[in-house]
């Protein structure tokens, strides 16, 4: 079909998707006119119940925990999904070595380089600080866990490599993203066991307020943490050629 | 409405539209830092903080990130295609 | 004026689509799918919302006050998080795209061969 007819056929099917849209969400609900009973309940029962704060951490990890392993697993498949494509792509050509100034992308430009590398510490602490209070203040695992990951890419963007030692640090990362994944659902297992239904909160409560407190939510934020920094540092990894995380030795 | 959301619903969609107008992957990605800041402006003003928090960090940095480094993958390629 | 976010919700959809059937570069193209989900954001977090509410956390606040959905919330934060990795599966496909092809123009990509 040529160009001009696609556009035509677009535009006429574009035109009545808009129409029915706009229709369709006219009759919503007025703007500010929420009535939904089962969120209210949720909201109201979320510190009697489960003796943590914040609601949205009680929802999103007890009451609809299952939708939160379902969306865990889609991001650890689309994880392993860019390291299988980009990785065998690598292995067939032979990928030249860079030139300084691409590897070390700040090496020239001094401040730039100091503030990145100054803002990391202070990134980790934010990041470890918003996961594991995720139940009692806006923040928790999937927040956290992208906070330290932007950390770990500060430390790329300041001209340095991450060292680990004998450690590989790509290791490293797929390690903390199959940790926090099956974590998760081992997790979830123990409630099985323990109170008899998958995910069911079985840990003891705390007193509302308390670090430790709102029972296995705590855990289930750390895990999710895990999962989300070291997916994300894995595949931008794998658009940095391995980059980012070289082995100790390495230039 | 407050006029914090009419200002941050605005904001966004013009937002949006300069997004799919920038035609040039590279400007694009520096248009998407700032779309996705101001989609977490909007998302603090309905009163959703946990949200603002992801979308401020995965939208402002991780994705303009990720399209830059995938474009110099690209790009490198192309020149070492040339080179070959 | 009530109808406004809605408005831009949908507005946001048909502009993606119109990115998406216009574009000449794949990665542009990706670009405007995540402008797409962003459309579904703001439709949820719009519906959620409640006039005088406040967000759902009650570490300062007393527990009987008038809050906004929590659970339409919840689906947004693990979708944001999520699409950044679909994304970047997407521009890995892109990628692989390029290398096959030679271009990112998906008017020049040749048909799938087996």
């Amino acid at each position: 079909m040529s160009e001009r007819a696609r556009m035509a056929v677009f535009g006429a099917g574009v035109l009545g998707f808009a129409a029915v849209l706009v229709w369709g969400l006219g009759g919503l609900p007025d703007f500010g006119d929420f009535a939904g009973r089962y969120g209210d309940y949720l909201a109201h029962t979320s510190v009697p119940q489960r003796h943590a704060t914040s609601a949205i951490s009680v929802t999103t990890f007890d009451f609809r925990g299952v939708d939160t392993l379902i969306e865990e697993f889609i991001l650890f498949t689309a994880a392993v999904g860019v390291v299988a494509l980009l990785r065998t792509g690598r292995e067939r050509d032979d990928v030249a070595a860079e030139p300084e100034s691409v590897r070390r992308p700040t090496a020239q430009s001094g401040s730039l380089g100091s503030v990145a590398t100054a803002l990391v510490g202070p990134g980790l602490v934010l990041g470890i600080n918003v996961v594991l209070h995720g139940h009692l203040t806006p923040g928790g695992g999937f927040q956290g866990g992208v906070v330290l990951m932007s950390a770990f890419l500060l430390i790329y963007l300041g001209g340095c490599h991450i060292r680990l030692g004998r450690l590989r640090p790509l290791a490293a990362m797929e390690a903390s993203e199959g940790v926090g994944a099956a974590g998760f659902a081992l997790i979830g297992l123990g409630g099985l066991v323990i109170a008899g239904a998958y995910l069911e909160n079985f840990l003891p409560f705390g007193r509302v307020g308390n670090l430790v407190s709102g029972g296995d939510i705590p855990l289930l934020n750390i895990a999710v943490g895990l999962e989300v920094m070291g997916a994300l540092l894995v595949v931008l990894g794998e658009f940095l050629d391995q980059r980012l995380l070289m082995r100790k030795g390495e230039a | 409405m407050t006029a914090v959301q009419l200002v941050a619903l605005v904001a966004v969609a013009l937002g949006g539209t300069a997004v799919v107008l920038a035609h040039e992957p590279a400007r694009q990605a520096l248009v998407t830092g700032v779309y996705g800041f101001a989609l977490a402006v909007l998302f603090l003003a309905f009163q959703a903080p946990d949200v603002a928090l992801s979308q401020i960090v995965v939208g402002a940095i991780a994705l303009p990130a990720m399209i830059l480094y995938a474009l110099r993958k690209i790009i490198r390629r192309e020149e070492e295609r040339d080179e070959g | 004026m009530s109808f406004l976010p809605y408005g831009v919700a949908a507005w946001l959809f048909v502009i993606g689509l119109y990115g998406i059937v216009t574009s000449r570069n794949l990665v542009h193209l990706i670009i405007c799918l995540a402008v797409v989900q962003s459309s579904t954001y703001v439709l949820l977090l719009a519906v959620g919302y409640r006039s005088g509410g406040t967000a759902a956390i009650f570490a300062d606040i007393s527990t009987s006050k008038v809050t906004v959905d929590p659970i339409v919330a919840t689906l947004t934060l693990t979708d944001v998080v999520v699409e950044a990795t679909v994304v970047a599966l997407l521009l890995a496909l892109a990628v692989q795209a390029h290398r096959r092809f030679g271009t990112l123009d998906p008017n020049e990509m040749g048909a799938l061969r087996g």
